[in-house]
């Protein structure tokens, strides 16, 4: 290790414990007060506003469809009309699939993925303090749309040509796909830092294969975004073209084509599910590990089948087009590969199941969450399969069958796993942990309410009950099931509530929390609960599956990077060997700035293409001042060994 | 037709009564079944993990693990393989379910309604209704869809599963009747503000029935006798009505509308959603935005004396 002791004092010298913490912060920390809050790169604050952000979008999104169960819960009501209805449907689809579900699982990597790999910042700070920015210009344009009564009508699917210039005038479905382009523009932005920090700063010593599971879902979804999140920012902007410019992309009558809209979306909408799947194994992962106390069992096992579903993923999305009338012979090897997707789950499934088995399970609040999300996600994952068979697809598609089906994968295989995950992190996130009494009461209404509500739809599915009608006559026979399932609703808002006051609550007045409260075996425990802005005083070296449990007492640490300038250990892809000291971003005000300036660019493409071409002046500007060096080039004086 | 209580259609995937629907309930019941085993053994499997009695601490309990794992994956895969070919070769009998066709209709969504033909080489032989499809118990229909305008879905949950009518596209789809009766259809693609009120039905009548029926619609609309009618009549000529709905025999000959040449022998109005008394037939006219906010009918205003003669005259087109 070279010494510079004198100048540039590092990691690990002559500073003892306290002053070496308090240096860091200098160097990490943010300016205080608004400022600091506008100009934040740090991965923990970016997180924190993302995950607040998220949930308050999911609050919005399960309002309206309160709204919509209301209206459904007897034959004939008139809550609201057809118009207000198709907008609440449209609201609640894109609320939960853009702005809550995609986002909340970005912001459980951004906040956990640096702290787990054990660096001291996310890679591309900057870019992630922009994609939030982004993301929130893009919900606050769709609800103010909606509170506007220029909410989007045409269904989160948005088909073409229902949602073309000839079927929905005016301005609301621009709104909506250009929500598309800011959340899907932030999603790549988020994916990419993801990707970069896994690959590039996990630790010294964490292999590949020794990293967490839960790191592993991240970098499956990010790279899974990569891929199909281009393909709707395509297919909205050649709406938007058809709309505003006169293309024809989808008017058949022009040469264009109707399906070519349900090819490019599910392109997208069939990997967005598993985008949003796939990080809640993760958390399921972490969770499973911890309170079984043990290693997640034939964890090579684990990593191929997130891959392989990360690749099925892709290969699936015809089955949402069986009714279309495409090839026959075509749609069946779409029944194969949905059904060989169910392969790898059954497997993950499985080995959760058995590590339990294996260890010493302890029953509090997370594990609940978790044993709820197999209950509920295998049964939706059963019904998936039923789905993916063509015959039988052509009876459920469109139906309340799928949406029974579709809320017990999602809230089954994603919002369980938060829930889990809220439990189980909370703690570090706050320092206090949530109440154990008031979690399970949530646990068991929401795991009540949520079956109550989705269970009878499977039958009104079967029954006849096509999907987004915003009423239907008496004597059809689904007033009972459909009241029922409207009762349902209201305890899921219940639990949700509750879960509400739990966090309020004790981010004040719950137990303190201490670094590591549930011995769990990952880093993000080897640092204070709320970890400081520096993640870790030092760096970690990572010799095994489980650090915290294989060091239980101390964990090695390397010495050796810069208090006085933000550095970061770069190692190597593979085997995470030690490679450079890296420099890492500062504050900045030009993410903010640069994320109006894009923002302002899309807004004003809604009326005018002119706005591409004016608006590509600010956002130029803002993205060279970004980007402009503000150190003069790396003296080379020292060399780059630690 | 009356005020009489009129019998309801049929309209479930589960009480198949065609041989397309017969077909696809046998698949959904080996679906079922498998599927129900799969989730019983990972549930039993689960509780069994969660409350049995752990050894001493030494044991990893881990043993054995291995074995059932692969053997777990292998009966996924068994139950997966068994499924898909019994999934192929069902959709191999729907196709081959369908030879000659007996009847053949082609029906063409609209926002939001069916307009319905029935197809025939002579002229002469053709009719056009709406909403109402009519078809002999044990034919082979065969049906031509296309759409109007946007992507609807025509659905007869008793008879066959759906299938999708897209604009600039023809698509097809059997049925093949094995019970008399009513049976409900539904638009099943979320098609704009009425999607909900898109509905039709499906009569299944005996043939004598249907030869009965269909020589019936090839007659022009029957001529109105008593006076209210007949004013009737001359409303609907000189008013809005002429220029959307044709009534055969008469001037009125638009296409935009439904036809309504034998509208009072329909059994619902407002495309299967209003069943088709003087009451309802009366409010839909003096209203359809209040029925059906954002139907393509507009609200004509007419005096509550022209209303009755309105609904009369319809009523006589037998």
């Amino acid at each position: 290790m070279t010494l510079d002791t004198v100048n540039r004092p590092r990691d690990g010298e002559w500073l003892d414990e306290v002053a070496t913490r308090a240096r860091l912060d200098a160097t990490w920390g943010d300016a205080p007060g608004l400022w600091g809050a506008l100009t934040t790169v740090d991965h923990k604050r970016v997180a924190h506003r993302y995950l607040i952000t998220a949930f308050a979008f999911f609050v919005a999104g399960g309002l309206v469809a309160l709204l919509m169960r209301v209206q459904l819960s007897h034959a004939d009501e008139h809550v609201v009309g057809p118009d207000l209805y198709n907008q609440l449907f449209t609201m609640h689809g894109s609320t939960m699939m853009f702005l809550f579900a995609v986002p909340v699982m970005e912001a459980v990597a951004i906040y956990l993925v640096p702290l787990m790999v054990g660096t001291r910042g996310i890679a591309f700070p900057r870019l992630t303090a922009f994609s939030y920015w982004i993301y929130v210009a893009g919900g606050i344009l769709l609800w103010v749309a909606f509170a506007l009564n220029i909410g989007p009508d045409a269904g989160w699917f948005a088909y073409t040509p229902l949602s073309g210039p000839q079927y929905s005038a005016g301005k609301r479905v621009d709104m909506w796909a250009q929500m598309i382009t800011y959340t899907e523009l932030s999603g790549l932005a988020v994916a990419i830092s993801i990707i970069g920090t896994i690959l590039k700063q996990r630790a010294p010593g964490m292999s590949l294969n020794r990293m967490p599971l839960f790191v592993w879902s991240m970098l499956v979804m990010s790279l899974m975004i990569l891929f199909a999140m281009p393909a709707v920012m395509l297919a909205s902007t050649f709406l938007l073209m058809d709309r505003l410019v006169g293309t024809h992309f989808y008017n058949a009558a022009e040469g264009g084509d109707a399906l070519l809209w349900q090819h490019l979306f599910w392109f997208f909408g069939h990997p967005e599910v598993y985008i949003i799947f796939i990080p809640a194994l993760g958390i399921v992962s972490s969770v499973v590990s911890t309170f079984a106390r043990r290693s997640i069992f034939a964890y090579p096992l684990m990593v191929l089948a997130l891959i392989g579903i990360g690749f099925l993923a892709f290969g699936l999305w015809v089955h949402h087009m069986f009714a279309t009338g495409l090839p026959r012979l075509g749609n069946s090897f779409y029944t194969a590969a949905s059904m060989v997707i169910a392969v790898p789950s059954g497997v993950q499934i499985f080995c959760w199941i058995a590590t339990l088995w294996a260890g010493r399970p302890r029953f509090s609040t997370p594990l609940l969450f978790v044993i709820g999300f197999v209950i509920v996600f295998v049964l939706g994952g059963l019904t998936g399969v039923m789905l993916a068979s063509v015959p039988l697809d052509l009876q459920l598609h469109d139906t309340y069958f799928v949406v029974a089906h579709f809320h017990y994968v999602l809230i089954g295989g994603a919002v369980f796993p938060l829930f889990a995950g809220l439990y189980f992190w909370f703690p570090k996130l706050t320092g206090r942990m949530l109440s154990e009494r008031l979690g399970h009461w949530n646990f068991w209404v929401l795991f009540i309410g949520f079956n109550l509500t989705f269970f009878p739809m499977h039958y009104l599915g079967l029954a006849g009950m096509p999907r987004r009608i915003y009423t239907y006559a008496e004597g059809l026979g689904w007033d009972t099931l459909n009241s029922i399932a409207t009762v349902g609703a209201f305890l899921i808002a219940l639990s949700v509530l509750m879960a509400l006051i739990n966090m309020i609550v004790s981010a004040r007045n719950g137990p303190v929390a201490g670094a590591n409260p549930w011995g769990a075996p990952t880093l993000e425990w080897a640092t204070p609960s709320p970890p400081p802005s520096y993640n870790f005083a030092h760096i970690p070296l990572v010799s095994g599956d489980n650090p915290m449990w294989e060091h239980r007492e101390r964990l090695q640490v390397l010495r050796g990077l810069r208090l006085d300038k933000r550095e970061l250990v770069l190692t190597s892809a593979l085997d995470a060997t030690a490679d450079v000291r890296d420099p890492s971003a500062r504050p900045s005000i030009w993410p903010l700035l640069a994320a109006i300036a894009v923002s302002g660019l899309f807004l004003g493409s809604i009326f005018t293409p002119w706005a591409v071409v004016i608006g590509a002046v600010p956002a130029t500007i803002a993205l060279i001042a970004w980007f402009w060096p503000k150190d003069p080039p790396a003296e080379n004086e020292e060399d780059d060994e630690i | 037709m009356a005020e009489s209580v009129i019998t309801p259609a049929l309209h479930s995937a589960l009480a198949p009564a065609g041989a397309h629907a017969q077909h696809i309930d046998s698949m959904w019941q080996l679906m079922l079944w498998v599927c129900s085993a799969m989730y019983l053994l990972v549930i039993l499997f689960l509780i069994a993990a969660l409350i049995r009695r752990r050894r001493g601490e030494g044991s990893d309990g881990t043993r054995g693990l291995s074995r059932t794992l692969a053997a777990w994956t292998a009966l996924i895969a068994i139950g997966l393989f068994t499924l898909t070919v019994a999934s192929y070769l069902t959709d191999r009998a729907l196709v081959h379910a369908a030879p000659e066709p007996q009847v053949s209709v082609l029906v063409t969504a609209h926002q939001w309604w069916w307009n319905i033909e029935y197809v025939s080489g002579d002229p002469s032989e053709r009719i056009r209704t709406a909403n109402e499809l009519h078809v002999p118990v044990n034919a082979q229909v065969h049906i031509e869809l296309a759409s109007h305008d946007v992507i609807h879905s025509f659905w007869l949950p008793n008879l066959n599963g759906k299938r999708d009518l897209i604009p600039g596209r023809t698509s097809e789809i059997s049925l093949q009747p094995q019970a008399t009766g009513v049976y409900r259809g539904f638009c099943a693609e979320f098609c704009g503000a009425q999607h909900a009120k898109m509905n039709f039905e499906l009569i299944v009548d005996s043939p004598q029935d249907f030869e009965s029926w269909r020589e019936h619609q090839l007659s022009m609309g029957v001529a109105p006798a008593d006076e209210l009618a007949r004013q009737g009549q001359r409303l609907f000529m000189s008013t809005a009505c002429s220029l959307c709905h044709a009534i055969a025999g008469t001037d009125a000959a638009a296409t935009t509308g439904p036809d309504l040449t034998h509208v009072g022998s329909r059994r619902m109005i407002a495309s299967g959603t209003l069943p088709n008394t003087d009451a309802n037939m009366r409010a839909w006219i003096e209203n359809p935005q209040r029925i059906k906010p954002g139907s393509q009918m507009p609200v004509v205003s007419l005096s509550p004396e022209n209303l009755d003669a309105l609904v009369a005259y319809l009523r006589v087109l037998q």
